[in-house]
């Protein structure tokens, strides 16, 4: 069957209908799926200044490009981009290559900050002393770096190349394990409360699927390497990835109704946290977190005390 | 008669012949889940219902990045 919209050879079937389009209505479809999400949630405003957090992956690396091509056109905003080197031996030395190689290709200034410099290990190391799972040293320490230094740097907004997939995923971990308030957070944009001090983050891949950023990234030739972090399948999140695509693969279009689910109750959720949400300074480093010592001074002074 | 097409699975970078005469047997028969793949002929990318032959230059490629 050839693509919905012309004669040509399809590219790939779109997995919550049945439509198979080819590779150039493929990337117009894209394209206008993360246009449409960032209109529908006004994730970006006039005068933004927009770092992107980058890590040379798929969904990164065509983020970077898709608001690049929109700052060049419109002229409303501005980008740069950041990468957090945790220090994966074997996977982030290759993507933090392609990272540079695409900002000096693309010309678009490139911040460079590793935990070896801001904590002195590097995530490999790190776990060679912590009982913790490599996911959550890495998403705690990561998250804390690229919102101090999207602040520090002048930014008011830090995009993500979060997509659908990641999102269907937070929300049924969070269920999971009776975590609510942490789904309060969670949306196109994420926090809930307003703080000179937390940088709001935007995700406008969030109604895209993981396969059609991965499918975008491959069609328009990105210089990337497909593959997977080694800690990857240790975290929470790989047993839920793999029973949620077992599911999708049975019954197409599961992801989106988890997602559309969501956001009818999401007001809901951020209304009723909101009353009980802080939004506090960490007594040790200053940066925002709702209780008195932030996550990432609490693993930092676990590290030093193994 | 199902044919036997080369087929480099980058994951664990190894490549094999695996006895297929379309991309969703193919597929099926190294048990991956089409939802976490790109299926790659001749440098292109192709849907599952696209049929294959010996000749043909198969890549798979992971759509799972980070953790």
């Amino acid at each position: 069957m050839p693509c919905k919209n012309c004669k040509e050879k399809p590219v790939i079937q779109l997995t919550n209908n049945p439509r198979k389009l080819c590779k150039t209505h493929f990337i117009r479809y894209f394209e206008k799926k993360a246009l449409y999400t960032i209109k529908k949630f006004s994730l970006i405003a006039k005068n933004d200044k927009i770092l992107i957090a980058l890590s040379g992956g798929k969904d990164s690396t065509a983020l970077l490009y898709l608001l690049n091509e929109l700052s060049k056109n419109k002229k409303l905003f501005s980008i740069e981009a950041i990468l957090i080197d945790e220090g994966i031996k074997g996977y982030r030395d290759k993507t933090k290559k392609d990272a540079i190689a695409f900002c000096k290709k693309e010309s678009i200034k490139l911040y460079i900050f590793s935990y070896k410099q801001e904590f002195g290990l590097t995530l490999d190391a790190m776990l060679k002393h912590s009982n913790q799972q490599p996911c959550t040293l890495c998403g705690v320490f990561r998250r804390y770096l690229l919102n101090k230094y999207a602040r520090k740097l002048g930014f008011n907004k830090l995009a993500t190349g979060h997509n659908l997939d990641d999102e269907a995923q937070s929300i049924l971990m969070n269920q999971f394990r009776r975590n609510n308030s942490a789904s309060a957070r969670l949306g196109p944009i994420t926090g809930m409360l307003e703080s000179k001090n937390f940088i709001k983050r935007i995700k406008p891949f969030y109604l895209l699927t993981e396969k059609e950023t991965a499918a975008y990234s491959f069609l328009r030739g990105f210089s990337i390497t497909f593959t997977e972090c080694p800690y990857a399948s240790q975290g929470y999140r790989w047993d839920v990835r793999i029973w949620l695509n077992t599911i999708e693969s049975k019954y197409p279009g599961t992801k989106h109704s988890v997602i559309a689910s969501f956001l009818e109750t999401l007001p809901l959720l951020k209304a009723h946290y909101k009353a009980s949400a802080s939004l506090n300074s960490c007594i040790t480093c200053k940066e925002p977190t709702s209780k008195n010592i932030c996550q990432a001074c609490i693993l930092l002074k676990e590290l030093k005390h193994v | 008669m199902p044919k036997m097409p080369k087929v480099f699975i980058e994951k664990i970078n190894k490549t094999k012949h695996v006895k297929a005469s379309t991309m969703q047997q193919l597929i099926a028969s190294l048990k991956l889940n089409p939802e976490e793949v790109l299926t790659i002929r001749n440098n292109e990318l192709v849907t599952l219902d696209t049929k294959l032959s010996e000749k043909d230059s198969i890549k798979i490629l992971s759509v799972i990045s980070g953790g």
